[in-house]
């Protein structure tokens, strides 16, 4: 295959996302000499979590709270890393190359290339959990994260009637950060589970020891006063025709509310985005405790393809000080693999590294039980839209479970399920929880959809103009 | 764990085996589908639609005669299907075409169709040359260099999902059973009844038919029989759905009924590989574009790859066993445009207790050394 | 709908959507400019022809895809350009003329 000079390549290494783990990755690894590449499909650095960072329009950006100002010096030190980074770079596919090297497939000003590495570590963060509840498709109904989003690299916020509704730190975050913005929130709608506090009770001590408790009761004490905080919701509605007009829900033991709304934010917590990492082929495994499928890693990161590391909230959720660290350990592994460094040495420079993932994870295990979603808000009922891009609802799906659908991939060729422009990304956890209801089998028998590339668009005309080998032009002769 | 027993054993649920088992159950008989689980070497899943005659049969007539019965019998089929499930297979026969890009590639696949057509004992059946200012009356969208294409009106195309969906909706409708996550391990014949040993307990059945695809290969050998099948690989690509632009469907290149563009047809030799891979996919993205430029600008939605189960001869194999009377087989790369016959022709042979002379010709003996000795 | 929370401190500059003349702030991404114009519905469903809009604005769930220059791309992944032009409440494109 041509070598993509403008691209650099090859490269020893390829980094895949520049939020805080890739962000520590490339740096790591590039101070350890390696001729190191952060790809990433945004325009400027920092993922979501520190999306905007440089150069957010925000009069004062410390309405973002503090936690948002740790990414500077993450994309400081990466800037000054001699790290490449290639910004607006969708990477579509990863693949085994030729001679033990990888290949990765990106997208970059429209047009696609192929590139050649050693290793590869994938930081591709995270994404919302589905929220799939009736009236979720109509316009004005949007993810919370989304609007934080929009807060960080546009500073424009929700305006009107306002409803925050769901679970999770992010929610929690977002409505401080809004309200410290300037925005008002006609409601928020709490769906945790009353139990949940029992659960997470369990998980006190971690909790009182990390970062997030002080953090985190503030910021609920700030919500609280600038907010209606409306606890025990158990059911949700999104109304409207052409576009959202009333929030109906239900509380424990109560009647049907209704709200006037323009805007619904929606967030029930994150999962890991894994998309690239199992079209790939790395090894997925169910986490009850997360309620997502993880793939599977070692301690540094690395997966079942040899070569490929996963550093981050992409390995399963634990936040962004976690991510950085975890973004080390991948790039000292990589160093060691590389020849770079010795085993011996990769551990001494591990130890420190550790030590402080552990100190970013304390709490964790509390959190996920606080703000576990309720079965209610993930394995939907009736006509409730399940796939948005197919349109497939959770009746078809329990039906296509009763005459003997075994699993997802099956489901996919039945419904269409998936196989819309976001390959199963709002709708893989969904369609899975269904089935494996329906079948009363666990999350991990019932598996998850098969992914294969381009796990990003691009265009035919992409497409066609990558590399064919005569062997390919053979195999395609009509 | 528990044991079924039923009349029929079908082993295998893709679309050769939900074919068979749906016509059986309309036949009034006690059908048992046996299938693999949700990850398998599932063909249907990844086929191309096509209800597909031109260019089929050259080396054996008898394969061209079988595919028109079953092109001709597909809306019947279709309707029938409709009327029991409510699921639309989408099934259209506006004459298809294969396209060509050169005039020396027009030339060969003409010399072809006129190869087929002169065999003896062939059936004939109405195809024509189109060159390209016809062409482009009929298909505005092609691009300069295309030369022409050979058009025949038999040629159709449905929705192979929803065809997969609707064949084991209509199964069990029929009180026919669906065992997924039973893999056959072992077939015994014991005092007339067959003994599957699958991994989710045993299976009795008074006849069974092997439909399992590649699968069949292992398990012809337990009943007598022989299926020398190899897994070819093709690739697929598909793009965003678009408004209707391309009304006949065509060996490379098909605007589904929910919008969406395929293209396909390649081929590789490569075992039990189901990875796509990006040069092939390049390679086709590639000529779709020289035979229909517009389609450059299209995002490329998902692609795939899928192993097509292939003969020696590339025919399909019927075939049913002479030391195990009541064991059939079927296998073939054409579970789209022989459905029909394997829902409505096969079932009430099977039933019968023996393959017609019709289907003489696809015997599994064919591949048998020394009976050319 | 959405409101902006600052005065203009990146440079304005102008885009047609569907004909018609949109201020916006050089940087931000084309979803940002449209949300902070009042559009909530970006698209019509390829499937049902229902109307969308955005949901995630990272890229990952393809709601808000609009016509860029002819082109079909997720608003939230574009950064909006002085004189783009921009179609929306397209549901499937039309290939031939």
């Amino acid at each position: 295959m041509s070598s993509n000079r403008e691209l650099g390549d090859p490269y020893e290494l390829v980094v895949v996302g520049a939020g805080p783990a890739g962000l520590a990755a490339a740096t790591a690894a590039a101070g350890l000499g390696i001729n190191t590449v952060l790809l990433d499909e945004q325009s400027s650095l920092g993922g979501q979590i520190y999306r905007a960072i440089e150069e957010t329009p925000l009069a004062d950006p410390a309405v973002l709270g503090k936690s948002y100002g740790r990414g500077r010096l993450l994309v400081r030190s990466f800037v000054a890393s001699g790290a490449r980074h290639i910004p607006g770079a969708s990477v579509w596919h990863v693949a085994e190359g030729q001679g033990g090297c990888l290949t990765v497939g990106l997208s970059v000003g429209s047009a696609a290339h192929m590139i050649e590495a050693r290793r590869v570590i994938l930081a591709t963060g995270a994404l919302e959990r589905p929220f799939p509840i009736p009236g979720w498709t109509l316009p004005g109904v949007l993810a919370a994260g989304g609007a934080q989003t929009l807060l960080k690299s546009a500073a424009i916020v929700p305006a009107g009637y306002v409803v925050l509704a769901g679970t999770g730190p992010l929610l929690w975050l977002f409505a401080a950060q809004m309200l410290r913005a300037g925005g008002r929130i006609t409601a928020f709608l709490d769906t945790a589970s009353v139990e949940n506090r029992r659960a997470a009770l369990a998980h006190l001590p971690g909790f009182l020891a990390s970062s997030y408790f002080r953090e985190g009761l503030d910021l609920m004490r700030a919500v609280r006063r600038g907010a209606q905080v409306v606890r025990g919701v158990k059911a949700l509605v999104a109304h409207g025709t052409e576009r959202l007009s009333e929030v109906a829900f239900r509380r424990l033991g109560s009647t049907e509310e209704r709200i006037p709304a323009d805007i619904l934010l929606l967030h029930q917590g994150v999962v890991p985005d894994l998309n690239l990492a199992a079209a790939a082929g790395c090894k997925l495994t169910w986490d009850e405790r997360q309620l997502a499928f993880l793939p599977v890693t070692d301690r540094w990161g690395a997966s079942s393809v040899e070569g490929i590391a996963i550093a981050g909230d992409g390995a399963g959720i634990m936040g962004s000080e976690a991510a950085a660290e975890r973004g080390r350990l991948a790039a000292l592994d990589a160093a060691c693999r590389l020849g770079r460094i010795t085993q011996s040495d990769r551990d001494r420079k591990a130890a420190p590294v550790a030590k402080a993932l552990a100190r970013a994870t304390r709490g964790r295990a509390f959190l996920d039980a606080l703000f576990r979603p309720t079965r209610a808000f993930r394995v939907p009922e009736g006509e409730t839209i399940v796939c948005r891009c197919e349109e497939v609802t959770a009746r078809q799906v329990r039906e296509s479970a009763a005459f003997g659908c075994p699993g997802p991939n099956q489901l996919k060729a039945f419904l269409r399920a998936g196989m819309g422009p976001c390959q199963g990304r709002m709708c893989g956890l969904t369609v899975s929880a269904l089935l494996a209801e329906a079948r009363g089998v666990t999350m991990g028998e019932i598996g998850y959809f098969r992914l294969r590339p381009p796990v990003k668009p691009l265009t035919l005309s992409e497409l066609a103009a990558l590399p064919a080998t005569p062997a390919a032009m053979e195999a395609v002769g009509r | 764990m528990k044991r079924e027993e039923s009349e029929f054993a079908v082993i295998g649920g893709g679309l050769v085996g939900a074919a068979i088992a749906w016509g059986l159950a309309r036949l009034g008989k006690q059908v048992a589908m046996l299938d693999e689980g949700d990850i398998a070497w599932r063909a249907s899943r990844g086929n191309f639609a096509l209800v597909w005659v031109q260019s089929k049969g050259l080396g054996m007539p008898a394969y061209a005669a079988w595919t028109r019965r079953s092109s001709d019998g597909w809306a019947a089929f279709a309707d029938a299907l409709g009327e029991e499930t409510a699921i639309d297979v989408a099934f259209r026969r506006p004459g298809g075409f294969a396209l060509c890009l050169s005039e020396a590639e027009l030339e060969a696949r003409a010399a072809a169709m006129h190869r087929l057509h002169n065999q003896p004992d062939m059936i004939p059946y109405p195809y024509e040359v189109v060159h390209r200012e016809r062409l482009r009356a009929l298909l505005p969208a092609i691009g300069p260099e295309v030369a022409g294409g050979i058009f025949s009106p038999l040629d159709g195309h449905c929705n192979s999902l929803r065809l997969l969906r609707a064949l084991h909706a209509g199964l069990q409708r029929r009180g026919g059973k669906y065992l997924s996550e039973h893999v056959v391990d072992r077939i015994e014949q014991r005092q007339g009844m067959f003994a599957l040993a699958t991994s989710a307990g045993e299976v009795r059945a008074a006849r069974v038919v092997l439909a399992a695809g590649n699968g069949n290969a292992r398990l012809a050998p337990m009943v007598g029989l022989a299926a020398p099948v190899r897994p070819q690989r093709g690739q697929v690509i598909v793009t965003e759905r678009v408004e209707p632009f391309l009304h006949h469907p065509m060996l490379s290149v098909r605007q589904t009924d929910e919008g969406t563009v395929m293209i396909g047809s390649s081929t590789e030799e490569v075992g039990f590989d189901d990875h796509v891979g990006a040069p092939v996919l390049a390679a086709m993205a590639a000529r779709a574009i020289r035979i229909f430029p517009c389609l450059g600008r299209l995002n490329v939605v998902r692609t795939w790859a899928a192993l097509r189960v292939m003969s020696p001869d590339g025919f399909p194999i019927y075939s049913q066993s002479m030391t195990h009377a009541g064991a059939f087989l079927a296998t073939c790369h054409s579970g789209v445009t022989l459905a029909a016959n394997h829902a409505l022709v096969l079932p009430p042979m099977l039933e019968a207790g023996s393959l017609g002379t019709e289907l003489a010709a696809f015997g599994g003996k064919r591949f048998d050394v020394s009976a050319h000795g | 709908m959405f409101r902006r929370t600052v005065e203009s401190t990146a440079a304005t500059i102008s885009l047609v959507v569907d004909g018609n003349e949109v201020r916006a702030r050089a940087g931000e991404s084309l979803a940002a400019a449209l949300l902070a114009e009042g559009l909530l519905s970006f698209r019509r469903s390829a499937v049902s022809g229902v109307p969308r809009g955005p949901w995630c604005l990272m890229g990952a769930c393809f709601e808000c895809l609009v016509t860029i220059d002819g082109a079909r791309q997720r608003a939230c992944m574009i950064r909006a350009v002085d004189g783009m032009h921009i179609e929306t409440g397209e549901g499937r494109r039309r290939l031939l003329p």
